[in-house]
Parts: structure tokens; sequence; C-alpha cells
């Protein structure tokens, strides 16, 4: 039964994670005074990508060909560990934090070969930025999820969520700097501004786009599928970890369907908040980005420390 | 004991407490002086609320005008000061190009871990957990330094300066819940001329060097000529 | 106690009267006068002591015990001394234009707020006023080291207030650690008075007094010069007006000391071992040595005289940090004459300095062929400085050479190789200074050496027979800080 309830999560992780795109799309929109298109727009664009017949280079070995649903696969995977709704799901077992940045890299990983694969200037462009913005990025990322993990004495997500729930209400100085390295990192490894314009049409200006220029079709569908999980992703680890209240922790239908009010209710908090920074920020320059993740890690590292040094018993 | 078994003035105090380190390191990474006075004014805010908290939670009536010292002192009147200094002379535009920012931070970060181990023994020997912040404030200390060292525009040596004696009044507070009031009286009035004498000191350098770049001040030295 | 009450309020009133009134021709004379009415009522107040014993004040917020009451008789005297020969020094700077009315009222004002900040920190017992007072020291002659307005005086200055403010924010950590410590045992109203946590130092956490000692030492260090702190002293010495120079090295180094001991009398009592005293002999003894090797490459005769400051003060420290009795006699001694003979070094270097129009060591020469006066003082006080006996710095020294061998013998050949390296040092510049070709057009200067003589005088007294009544002095002082008499 519960394994059902695992797949039904998962499914529906992937079902939302367009409409997040969508209402992203809409605050931004009015934010910048512009005709805001409906909200599930993205769902008609993919689509109609789907039906599309993708167009693939002379050239292009099995990489290209395949890297789209490795990349959706791993992603997929990944979003099936994070407790969306519910916690302690069979999937629990897996849940390690350190599996889930393995998935991310995984999937970076394939992304940057098929930007290579062509051999177009731009695409080895793209995956060179994307591999060193995420070699300083991961360190950070583990920085302050290792925060949390120091805290609940485990990397298990679910445990350490379950963990943070059975504590109540605690004003931890720890999570402060957690939290925010980790909406630092999310902003950059899901290639939003200030790191990266996600609307930008100046290739030279290009991170992620850069890698999948060359892509059509349903590869497309799937590549762009795959990066709008991603995001939902990281807004699911940002709100679950730090604000974990409203997850059902029992099965009834009443816990679930509370739970997935929670999480829309606070998917659709950080969607404004993160159309606000997007809308008041510009894109820094590239040598830039290395000052900003070496604050992320900054505050990592602040975090670990302040738990150490102000939380920890002696 | 853990944080979680504290009550909530403990965990709002310690939380404070990471926010004044967070304020010293953002200020370490300051190249314009507007936002660092800025920055500053900030610390000194979040240091009057720690001191308003503390009072509330402990009822001790003399740390209510600490915390109105400092809020007039830190907050208002030496950024006020400083803000209209760096106008008058028109530094607000020049960015100070620190060498290498992030190695700075990093150094920043050794220099917490540095006190904590310093204060060890302390913090092993004590009972209450507001003695953990002690760490977090000698850091804040040790970083102010590290402010003056890594910047080399005067303004930002007083705002280093300034940023010690947070660190020393927030020591004050946490491990000893405020010094006697006539202390206090008396540290707020040296701060208060150091001050006075620091805006008159710019003027000074000023028209004697013509910049407020103190790597210029270079005249007396023990090197053969 | 009233004589207490009085010799803070003379000095508080000089401010104020100065600060209304400003320059005028008989500015200087006020100043001596109020500094006269100061060594009265210090005089007064040590006689008192020396009948009754310790006076405390109603609310325990000051105290004079036999520790602190020469000093502060030693400090009103050189007060004195120096502001006779400042008056004249000041008019004739002020002739020459490089001075003019405001400053000179400035210098006036914070030269009496300079010696209540000294005063405040010799007679309180409140560890925490204590710092208050030592940063208001500062804070006082900032301004005054910078008087001159040259690029090198401002820098001197900025070199100064930086260097020592900074230092002594450690200072005041050490002190909110010392009242983290007594809060621990006792109530906090008294919880920072030096004669209550005299009292009860045994029951204070030596963990938590050490890392406050290693604080207090490096902060109150600074203001005492200790090597590697003291890049601000010879700066601040050379580049301010000379009265500046004599109170500064006479007696701002010596309440610092007075603060480091008083701090370390309280760790002593706690820990029950000499570590204080371990770290206080390494740092005075690496003053020393490096002190005593720059001298020989100082282009400037008051930067020289700085250093041979800088020098004086390690070896005080180290005297302190052994501990022991006769150790400690030795380094109220030496505080008493390296204080007096210093100052009328500086006054002498003063003056020298004004007959031959700069303060540069290779164009000050013939001395004593121009203005005998000045080139003899020059000479007797270096001779004096450098531990020449009869004089009382070689009886101090002799002093501490005696306890380095009987506790630390394999110490004893440092000293005495770096008061022969210091000697060197201070000769080589002074031999041709006072005897050299005398240059062109060099005139004499209209001087007052009174202070000069009074001062070397008295050095050479205490250096040929200490009088009965300072010995007791002493003694009882070392009862106070180290537990027992040397005689």
């Amino acid at each position: 039964m519960t394994w059902l309830l695992a797949i039904f999560q998962t499914l529906l992780f992937v079902a939302l994670a367009p409409l997040l795109a969508g209402w992203l799309k809409w605050c931004k929109c009015h934010l910048q005074n512009r005709q805001a298109p409906s909200l599930l727009q993205p769902y008609r664009d993919l689509l109609k990508l789907t039906r599309k017949q993708p167009v693939v280079a002379e050239h292009a070995s099995w990489i290209f060909t395949r890297a789209p649903y490795i990349i959706f696969s791993a992603i997929v995977l990944a979003a099936s560990i994070v407790p969306l709704i519910a916690v302690d799901l069979p999937t629990a077992a897996i849940a390690d934090v350190i599996v889930l940045v393995g998935f991310f890299a995984f999937a970076r990983f394939f992304l940057a070969l098929a930007g290579l694969d062509i051999g177009t200037a731009f695409g080895g462009m793209g995956s060179s930025r994307e591999m060193t913005i995420s070699s300083i990025a991961e360190p950070a990322m583990l920085m302050a999820i290792f925060t949390l993990t120091m805290t609940a004495s485990t990397t298990n997500l679910s445990f350490a969520i379950i963990h943070v729930l059975n504590e109540g209400l605690v004003l931890r100085p720890s999570f402060v700097f957690a939290l925010f390295a980790l909406m630092l990192v999310a902003i950059a490894e899901t290639g939003r501004i200030p790191v990266d314009n996600p609307d930008t049409h100046l290739e030279l200006t290009m991170i992620h786009e850069a890698m999948i220029l060359e892509y059509s079709g349903r590869h497309l569908a799937l590549i762009e599928w795959a990066s709008q999980v991603k995001l939902m992703l990281y807004g699911v680890l940002i709100a679950n970890i730090f604000f974990p209240w409203g997850i059902a922790q029992s099965f009834s239908v009443q816990a679930l369907a509370h739970g997935l009010l929670a999480i829309i209710g606070k998917l659709a908090v950080l969607a404004i908040l993160l159309s606000i920074s997007e809308t008041l920020l510009a894109k820094m320059r590239l040598f830039r980005v290395q000052e900003y993740l070496s604050f992320a890690y900054l505050l990592g590292l602040l975090g670990m420390l302040s738990h150490i040094i102000l939380e920890a018993s002696r | 004991m853990n944080i979680e078994q504290q009550d909530f003035y403990t965990q709002a105090i310690l939380s404070m407490a990471a926010l004044i380190g967070l304020a010293s390191f953002l200020m370490l990474g300051q190249g314009r002086l507007l936002r660092l006075i800025f920055v500053f004014a900030l610390q000194g805010l979040l240091l009057t609320m720690t001191a308003a908290l503390s009072a509330y939670s402990l009822n001790n009536h003399h740390l209510y005008i600490s915390a109105g010292l400092t809020l007039v002192l830190k907050v208002m009147f030496i950024p006020w000061m400083l803000r209209r200094q760096v106008l008058a002379m028109h530094m607000n535009r020049d960015v100070e190009a620190l060498e290498n920012k992030t190695l700075v931070m990093l150094g920043g970060a050794s220099l917490m871990v540095f006190s904590y181990y310093v204060l060890h023994p302390i913090v092993q020997s004590s009972s209450t957990i507001m003695v953990n912040a002690l760490a977090v404030s000698l850091s804040v200390v040790l970083l102010g330094m590290l402010l003056m060292i890594s910047h080399r525009q005067a303004v930002a040596h007083v705002v280093g300066f300034m940023s010690i004696e947070n660190g020393l009044f927030f020591a004050a507070i946490v491990a000893t819940n405020g010094m006697p009031m006539v202390v206090e009286l008396g540290i707020a009035f040296d701060v208060l001329v150091a001050a006075v004498l620091f805006g008159i000191f710019f003027f000074h350098i000023r028209t004697s060097i013509d910049s407020l770049d103190v790597d210029r001040l270079n005249r007396l030295n023990e090197v053969d000529q | 106690m009233i004589a207490a009450y009085v010799l803070l309020l003379i000095p508080f009133l000089g401010i104020v009267f100065f600060g209304l009134t400003g320059h005028r021709d008989d500015t200087g004379k006020v100043n001596i006068g109020l500094n006269t009415l100061s060594f009265l009522a210090s005089l007064w107040l040590a006689v008192k002591v020396l009948n009754i014993g310790s006076l405390y004040s109603a609310d325990q917020a000051f105290l004079i015990d036999s520790f602190n009451v020469y000093l502060i008789m030693l400090t009103a005297f050189v007060g004195l001394t120096t502001s006779i020969f400042s008056g004249p020094y000041m008019a004739h700077e002020k002739e020459l234009g490089k001075l003019n009315d405001r400053r000179l009222k400035l210098y006036y004002s914070m030269y009496q707020g300079f010696m209540l900040a000294m005063y405040l920190v010799l007679t309180t017992n409140n560890m925490g006023v204590m710092w208050v007072a030592m940063e208001g020291a500062t804070l006082a002659t900032v301004l005054l080291v910078s008087l001159y307005r040259t690029p090198e005086s401002i820098e001197a200055a900025w070199k100064y207030f930086i260097l020592c403010g900074v230092g002594i924010a450690q200072a005041l950590f050490g002190t909110i650690l010392l009242y983290y410590a007594a809060v621990q045992i006792g109530d906090s109203e008294h919880a920072l008075l030096w004669s209550v946590l005299y009292e009860n130092a045994d029951k204070l956490n030596p963990d938590i007094l050490k890392i406050a000692f290693v604080f207090l030492l490096i902060g109150y260090g600074t203001k005492i010069g200790l090597v590697p702190l003291h890049n601000w002293l010879p700066d601040a010495h050379s580049e301010g007006p000379t009265p500046m120079s004599a109170v500064l090295s006479g007696l701002l180094l010596n309440d610092a000391l007075y603060a480091v001991v008083r701090n370390k009398m309280l760790v002593d009592g706690a820990t029950q071992n000499n570590s204080a005293g371990l770290l206080m002999m390494g740092f005075g003894l690496l003053s020393f040595l490096v002190a005593a090797v720059f001298l020989h490459r100082q282009k400037d005769i008051k930067r020289l005289f700085s250093y041979s400051s800088i020098e004086h003060m390690g070896i005080m420290t180290f005297a302190f940090g052994m501990g022991g009795p006769l150790a400690t006699f030795a380094a109220l001694l030496h505080m008493t004459v390296h204080s007096l003979t210093k100052s009328a070094i500086f006054v002498t270097v003063g003056h020298a300095a004004q007959v031959a129009g700069t303060q540069d060591i290779k164009k000050i020469r013939g001395l004593i062929k121009t203005q005998p006066k000045i080139g003899w003082g020059l000479l007797i006080g270096t001779v004096a400085i450098a531990g020449f006996p009869p004089f009382g710095v070689f009886t101090s020294e002799f002093l501490v050479l005696l306890a380095t061998m009987h506790d630390y013998p394999w110490l004893a050949p440092l000293l005495l190789l770096g008061i022969g390296i210091a000697f060197a040092g201070l000769f080589r510049h002074i031999q041709p200074m006072v005897f050299g070709e005398q240059p062109e057009g060099q005139m004499p200067v209209k001087a007052n050496l009174w202070p000069v003589m009074i001062h070397l005088g008295l050095v050479l007294w205490l250096g040929l027979a200490i009088p009965d009544f300072l010995a007791n002095w002493f003694s009882q002082a070392t009862l106070l800080i180290s537990g027992s008499t040397p005689l």
C-alpha cells in the first residue's frame, strides 16, 4: 500500500513541476508589468514539443540521443526520495542526502556530455561553465545539508525531517545560516538570476541553455521538464527541511491532503520570493559567481560552526 | 544541554549571536564605504535587540539603559557621523578593490574556530548555555581586527574599531549580563570621544596627505632610506 | 580620603578652566600652579597612608594603599617638574611659529586631562573604571601627539590611536572575563572591586583567570610598550612635543605596568603558581633585548630614548614577572628612578633639539661647547639611564640581576648582554652629540634646567643611600605585591 503511495507521490511531484514553473512566470510577469500567460502554459509547451520530431545532428553519438532519458530518469529518481507530502515512505530507506546529491551530479554529468557531444562552441562553453559552477556549489550545498544532518544525527532526509518535526519550534542559529546557504546554492544550481538568466537569448551569457541549444522535439521536452522538476526539488528541500510543519507523518487521507496543501502553500511563497529577487537583481558576471558561491560555502561553514559552538551539548 | 531544551529567550539570544557574527563577515566583504557603514549600523541594531531581549528575560533594568546607549551611539550617531564624512569627502564612489575577498572571509572563519578553541576551557566549566556565545563575541573582536587589516581606507579602520567595541559589549551581555553601570557609562563615553576624535583625524589626514588611504601614511619607518 | 578627592578635583577644574579661558601669556604659570597643588595633595595623601595604612573611600570605589601612593606622588612630582619645563618651552615654540593659541589651549587642557586620567587609574578600586581611565589617557594624548600637524606627527598620532585603541580593547575583554569569574563566586555589586577580588582570589576559577590575564597583558602591555606591541611608542614620543614625551615615558608607561601588576596579584592568588609571571618575564625579556639592539639603528634623538624607555619597561616587566621580594623591590625602585631620569633626559633633549634646530642625531653636535648645561645634562642623564653607579638605575638593575641569578641563573647572561648592548648603543650616539665639532651658528637657548638637576639629584640620592622612609615604603609595597619583604 505504501509503495503505491510512494509511486503516487513521485508522479505528483513530476506532474506539479510545470505548474510551479507556470506560477513563477506568472509572478514575474505581474511584477514586471507584463501580460502573464496562463498557469497551464508550460504543459501546453511540453505537449507541443512532444508532438514534434526531434532533429538530431549527423555526427551525434548515442550520448546525445540517450542523454535526455537518462537525465529525466535521474531527476525522477531524486524526486522519489525527497519527501513531498509524507515522510516515512518505503523510499525513505534510500533517501540519503548524499544519494540525492549523487543523483544531481549524475544528471549534470550527462547534460554536460550532451552539450559537448555535437562539437559546437556554445555547447562546450555551456558545459565548462556548468561544471565550474557546480564544482563550487556542491561543497556549499553539502555544508548546508550537513548542518541539518549534524543536528538530526543522520544523513537520511526522512528521519532528519521527522527529528526536526518532533522537536517543535526551536530557533536555531545554525538553521538560519543553512537556510540562506541552501537558497543561494539553489539559485546557482537551477540556473536562475543572479547566476544565469533562464530567459536569455544571448548565447554568450548562457550557461544551462547553451548546453541544450541543439535539442528539439521530445528530447527538449524531457530536458525542460527535468529542469522544472529540479527547481521544484530544491524548493521542496528548502520548504520541508527548514519549515516541515504540515507534512504528513501518517498515511490517512486527511493527513495526506493536509500535507499536499501545506507543500503547495510553501512552494507558492518560495516562488513569490524567487520572482521578487529575480526582478530586483541583475545577472552577475561569470567571474563573480565564485565569490557568490564562496559566500554560500562560508554561510554553510558558519552554520556548522554555530552548531558546534552554540548548540551542541558538551 | 542542548538548544532545544532552552527557553525561547535563550534561543533567540543565541540566534542573535549568530547573526551578529554574520554581520561581521558581511562587513569583511564590503568594498563600498556606505554599505559598510550600513552593515555596521545593522550590527548595532542587532546588539540593541539582544540587550533589550536579555533585559526583558532576566528582568535586569540597567541593561535597558545600555541598550538605549548602544542604540543612540552605535546605530544612530556614529554611522551618521561617518556617513556625513564619507559624503563630504566624496568617497562614496570609490570601490575599494579588496585583494582576495574569499581568502579574507575564510581567514575570518578560521578566526572563529580559533576563538572557540581559546575560550573552550571557560565554556566547558560553565553551566549556562549563554556562555557559548562568548566565543562568538571574541570572534567578532578578532573579525573587527581583520577588517582593519584588510581594508586600506581610514573609514574602514574606524568601522573595524567600533565593531571591536560591539563584540566587547556583546561579551559583557552574554557572560555577565552587563557590566556595572559606572563602567558601562565610562565605556560609552570613551567610545563617543573616540568617535569624535576619529572625525577630527579624518580631517587632518585628508589635509596632510590628500586622501584617506592609510597605506600612504608611511613616512615613519625603521628602514634605511 | 578627602586628599584623594582633592587630588582628582584639581585637574578636573584645570580642564574646565583652560577650556574656558583659552591660551594667554600666563597659562603656563597657571598650569604650574595647578600641578603644585596636585603635588601637595599627593604629599598629604602619602603622609596619611604612611600613618594610617590603606585608605578606602566610603563605597570602596577608591583605594589608596602602599603600592599606589608612592606612584601617585611620583606622578604628581614629574607632572609638576615637566610643567615647570613646559611653560617657557611651549612659549618658545609659539614664538618659532610652530604652534598657535588654539593648539596651546588644547595642549594645556589635555595636559590636565591626562593627569586626571593618570590619577584615576592609580586611585580607583574598580577594575572597570581603571580600564576607562586608561582609555581616557590614550584619548587625551592622541591629539597632543599630532599637535604640530606635520604629516609625520599625524601619522604617529594615527598609529598611536589605532594601536593603543585596539590593544586596550583586548584589555577590556580580559576585564570582562575577570568580572565573569568574579560573578561566579559572589554578588555582582562588588565583583569588580580589586580589594574584594584580592581577598577572595583563591576562590576564583584559575583557568578563566589565566585566559583573562593573557588578554590583560596584551592589552595593557600595548600601552607599556612591550615588544611586539611597541610600534606606536617611538613614533608618538618622537613626533609629539617634548613635554608630552616626558610625561608619556615617565608616567603613562608606569601606570600601565601598575595595572598589569594589580591584575597579576589577582591571578597569582587564583592560580597559586607563577604562570602569569612567566608570561610577563617572557615579554619583558623580549622587549629588553629587541629594544637594546634597535637602539643602535636610530637616527632621531627622541626615538633613541623612546627605545631606551621600551628597554627599561622590559626590565621592569621582567622583574615584576619573576615575583619574589627582591625582584619586586628592585622593580618598584626602577619604576621610580626610570621615571625621574627619563623625564629629565627628555627635557634636556628638548632643549638640545631647540639648540640644534633639528632632532636628527647626525646634525646635533658640540652641545657641551654651545651650552654646557645642556651638554652636561644630556651626558649625565645618559650615564644615569645606562646604569652607571652611583645612580639609582644601577642599584635597581643590580638588584634585578641578583634576583635573576638566584631564581633563573641561565637568564642572567642575557640580561648582562642586553645591558651592555644598550649601553653601547646609547653612547655611540651621545658621544658625538655632546662632544662633536660645533656646527656654524649654533646659539644657546633660554633653558630652565632646574627640573633636570632636581631629578638627576634625586636619582643620585636614591642610588647612594635610599632614605629610610622610602625604603619602608617600598618594603610595604613589596609585602603587598609579593607577600614578603626583602629585608
